[in-house]
């Protein structure tokens, strides 16, 4: 917790609990307000509870405020699993403050456990002396039990290093729904409204927002959306005058550069990407897609947007999802096909075929835990090798990664822009934290953004199907292009005519012009970004989600006065061309990853150059911490 | 290359492409391509309209020897890739060219979800009942007990029907003709291509060099008349040299008996309807095999339904008229925005 200050605030009182007797009379009066920089809040209950959209919803409240923000959610991959359960638990995490925030935070200052299952996953995490809200109503024994909790910790003194905050959530909000006309099963639904009420006002945030967005939300469902406004004023209410807040919380205004901002998850930024390189280059996009976690939801974007040039298409498996794709790129469109990581594995050998054809195509992995199944719902970044080499034959791809939610955005448009100025499939990847996650957006301008510009050949005169430009690209010839029939397909071709070709020298050279085309992309890569000094005794490099925790702990480090360099690539196949020799100006590199090194063992093989490589392979981000230390000791 | 030219009668010729044709001499594939290079030009369609998307195996060749757009794939992935290309393109007149082992093995999620959404696409299966191009295992249309080089005790395996298998499906389009009965695969392609959405058709290929004669019974003169049944919409089935067999009803089953000298009489026959709607009918007639019953040749089933890509334009004009055409600055402000500053 940062500095103490006292405040006066004015507030309004909200006195009436239930149904819409609202009093809304003002008054002034004296409250203790704890002024702080940052703050992180951790919501946490079964995957019914509503956590998620509990979450989201405060998420928005204090970025209308002006607040940078930053959010993990971690949830579960059974859909709703038996309540109580330890398995069960649903999280959703945000931190936010009065300066850049870079991550999600390592360590809750609140938590709000809505039952013992919750508390008992999560209490580890939550800083010494931090907050805790936790339901009391389903603190009861046989919940207890779930959990392995042989007494209950609310009354053990099990909690005593914590503030805690007994609250009947789950009895308040059925007597603020009294008269609702709900059924209980209903009624307990709301519950996560009450907590949202109570959080807001605890940290000093207005709820007029957030009920005229229920309102909207609900607006098929009138008697849902007096419920649930009922249970968000009673939770405020309850803890604007419950005496058992001593002081509320206020994080420091922000002073985000100016602008019109909006929060955004990866998976929704990627979405909107795809449709401005669509919007830019005048060509319809594709997606055909099966549906897998963590990537589905661009599936659910685009599929809403027909009103745009956007076909979606919900293939029968993975295969068809970027089959169907490779038909759709061979008649012109811009390609697409999402998945995550078994999913991309059964796609490699229609990947293979794309960089025969050399078609354009975006092949987005929201990376997940491995191998196999995995951790479907957690964070991992272990498919860079896969997507660098993981084909059969020589056939290289070029790859990308986002570093945040709102750089899938950028990286959507890169992946195309990419893909049809070469001539090339393009692999982007994502993962399953920046995918879900949220963080404010400044919208860009849209006369602003990067060209996609798409050319089709349309002139007989001389046609080669396999000639090239001066960037190693073949022309782009739609079928319906009169005088230009020709044949492509998947075995080997001639240098020029594509037509079959089993000739050795012919083939070695397919193999080298593919090879250096790909390579050829480096071209457009712009000089790489350092953070911090530009020589000296420690770099740290990373790539993709890992950014914010990076960054973050360089910043700290620097404060601490030491000489610390962090640079965050997007380009992985192939590396920036300035990348060997900046490498060779720190005596020190360190490579924090979410696997088990395989950027450390693309460097090293590349440059030859040793690094120290920090590998964390747990289905959650690093905390700063982590990093920091890390960079405390090599530095 | 050819010349752009404004729209000349095609013909036969314009559709045959400058690689040489590199299947076994002899082999039953050579009659289908001659027969499509002929239909082709007959249908009205720029030839630059026209796409041949295969797989892998002999069949797959395909389109190497077509001098139109085409894509020889992977295995098994036409009808996905087909099912792409048709829906970016509606103006395409889309084929997928495949075999047994493409479409019903490796490739089988892929093709009855072909038929399920009614694509508009021709597929075009050459069932020789064998793999050539690995020179010689057994197929998913294999008979059972049949020895091959990767089944020496014969094939323990039941054999798909693929007509059943489109049918159960619910492809729109189903029928099957043979290699060597060149005027009835013509009549089958042709109506394969009038007909608007997946249209899929077997064809009952010889394999020369790994099975031989697989379909003798139905092609020889001696053989084939009282093995294979000809179906006529609206005709009731008979068959046999004279004609004198017909197909009745006997409850669930069929049952074939002798026409004539007050046996059984024409009236008593099932009479084909390819337009019903239910395809109980179409299954009925795809579980004849010989020697037990003659094997029907002909359409199975023809019925007119939606679209996967007209429905597909229909929504897209229906969001747009409700909506209006998208702009990009619209959706990048939508949701909840804030302004700072």
């Amino acid at each position: 917790m940062s500095e103490l200050e006292l405040v006066f605030v004015r507030e309004r009182e909200n006195k009436a609990v239930r149904g819409d007797a609202m009093s809304g009379t003002e008054r002034l009066r004296e409250r203790v307000v704890e002024a702080l920089d940052s703050v992180v809040i951790r919501f946490v209950g079964d995957s019914g509870d509503g956590m998620q959209l509990t979450g989201s919803e405060f998420s928005k409240a204090v970025a209308k405020a002006g607040h940078g923000f930053a959010t993990h959610p971690d949830y579960p991959s059974e859909i709703r699993a038996p309540t109580g359960t330890l398995f069960g638990v649903s999280g959703y995490q945000i931190q936010y403050g009065s300066r850049q925030v870079f991550t999600s935070g390592d360590a809750p200052d609140a938590l709000v456990a809505m039952n013992p299952a919750a508390l008992k996953t999560n209490l580890a995490d939550v800083k010494h002396g931090g907050i805790i809200i936790a339901n009391t109503g389903a603190f009861a024994d046989t919940n207890l039990a779930k959990a392995g909790y042989t007494s209950n910790p609310l009354e053990d003194g099990s909690l005593d290093g914590y503030r805690l905050f007994k609250i009947d959530i789950s009895a308040l909000t059925a007597a603020a729904l009294r008269e609702s006309g709900l059924s209980k099963k209903e009624v307990g639904r709301c519950k996560n409204y009450f907590a949202l009420g109570l959080m807001l006002c605890l940290y000093g945030r207005p709820i007029e927002d957030e009920i005229a967005d229920i309102y909207e939300k609900f607006s098929k469902k009138p008697e849902f959306a007096d419920a649930n406004v009922n249970a968000l004023r009673a939770g405020f209410a309850y803890a604007d005058a419950a005496e058992i807040f001593a002081a509320t919380y206020q994080v420091r205004e922000a002073a985000a550069k100016p602008g019109v901002y909006r929060s955004i998850t990866g998976n929704h930024a990627a979405a909107l990407g795809f449709v401005a390189a669509s919007e830019s280059s005048g060509v319809g996009l594709f997606l055909g897609s099966y549906p897998i976690t963590p990537a589905t939801d661009i599936l659910h974007e685009l599929s809403a947007l027909k009103h745009f040039d956007v076909t979606t298409y919900q293939a029968e498996d993975e295969i068809a999802g970027i089959c169907s794709t490779i038909g759709a790129a061979y008649g012109g469109a811009l390609g697409l096909t999402t998945t995550s990581g078994p999913g991309m594995a059964l796609k490699t050998e229609a990947m293979g075929l794309a960089v025969m054809l050399e078609l354009p195509l975006v092949i987005v992995n929201v990376q997940r835990g491995g191998p196999s199944t995995g951790l479907p719902t957690k964070i991992e970044q272990s498919d860079l090798l896969q997507a660098i080499y993981g084909r059969n034959g020589e056939c290289p791809i070029p790859v990308i990664a986002a570093r945040s939610p709102s750089d899938c955005f950028d990286c959507a448009i890169e992946a195309f822009r990419i893909a049809v100025k070469y001539m090339t499939p393009v692999i982007l990847l994502t993962d399953g934290g920046i995918a879900n996650a949220a963080e404010p957006w400044r919208i860009p301008d849209v006369a602003s953004l990067p060209k996609v510009e798409v050319s089709y050949r349309t002139d007989p005169e001389g046609f080669q199907p396999y000639a090239r430009d001066e960037n190693l690209a073949r022309p782009w010839v739609r079928p319906g292009t009169p005088g230009m029939e020709h044949r492509v397909g998947g075995l080997e071709k001639d240098f020029l005519s594509g037509n079959i070709s089993h000739d050795p020298l012919n083939h070695q050279r397919m193999v080298e012009v593919r090879a250096a085309k790909v390579a050829g992309t480096a071209q457009d890569i712009p000089p790489t970004t350092i953070e911090g000094p530009a020589s000296g005794d420690l770099l740290v490099i990373g790539w993709g989600s890992t950014y914010g925790t990076i960054a973050q702990a360089r910043e700290k480090a620097e404060a601490d006065g030491r000489s610390v360099a962090h640079v965050h690539l997007r380009h992985l196949n192939p590396l920036p061309p300035d990348l060997g020799e900046l490498l060779g100006r720190y005596k020190t590199v360190l490579v924090p990853e979410l696997n088990m090194g395989q950027l450390s063992k693309l460097l090293c093989e590349r440059y030859l150059r040793e690094v120290v490589p920090m590998n964390k392979v747990q289905g959650k981000p690093f905390k700063v911490s982590e990093v920091h230390d890390r960079i405390l000791e090599l530095s | 290359m050819n010349d752009m030219s404004a729209p000349v009668a095609l013909t036969k010729k314009d559709f045959e492409s400058n690689q040489d044709v590199r299947w076994c001499p002899g082999c039953g594939d050579y009659a289908v391509l001659a027969q499509i290079q002929k239909l082709l030009p007959t249908l009205g369609i720029p030839r630059e309209n026209f796409a041949f998307i295969s797989g892998i195996g002999c069949s797959s060749r395909f389109p190497y020897y077509m001098d139109t757009y085409g894509m020889h794939s992977i295995h098994g992935r036409a009808p996905a890739i087909a099912s792409g290309l048709k829906l970016a393109r509606p103006e395409l007149s889309v084929w997928v060219v495949t075999g047994d082992g493409d479409a019903l093995a490796i490739g089988g999620n892929h093709f009855i979800h072909a038929m399920r959404r009614n694509v508009d696409l021709k597929v075009i299966l050459l069932n020789n009942r064998i793999y050539g191009l690995t020179k010689g295992q057994y197929s998913p249309t294999s008979e059972m007990g049949k020895k091959t080089k990767s089944t020496p005790l014969g094939s323990i395996d039941r054999p798909f029907s693929p007509v059943a298998l489109a049918l159960g499906a619910g492809a729109t389009f189903v029928a099957r003709s043979v290699d060597t009965d060149l005027p009835h695969l013509a009549s089958v392609l042709a109506r394969a291509a009038a007909h608007k959405g997946t249209a899929f058709v077997e064809i009952l290929q010889n394999c020369i060099v790994f099975n031989d004669g697989a379909h003798n019974a139905l092609t020889e003169k001696a053989t084939r008349d009282d093995a294979r049944l000809m179906l006529e919409h609206g005709k009731p089935l008979v068959f046999g040299k004279n004609p004198d067999q017909g197909i009745r009803l006997a409850g669930m089953e069929p049952e074939v008996v002798t026409l004539g000298d007050g046996v059984a009489s024409e009236a008593e026959l099932v009479v084909h309807d390819e337009h019903a709607m239910h395809s109980g009918l179409a299954f009925f007639l795809s579980q004849f095999e010989s020697p037990e019953l003659p094997v029907p040749l002909g359409v199975f089933r023809a019925v007119r339904q939606p679209t996967c890509d007209e429905l597909n334009a229909q929504l897209h004009e229906n969001t747009r008229e409700a909506k209006g055409r998208g702009r990009l600055a619209d959706l990048l402000h939508g949701g909840d925005i804030w302004t700072i500053g």
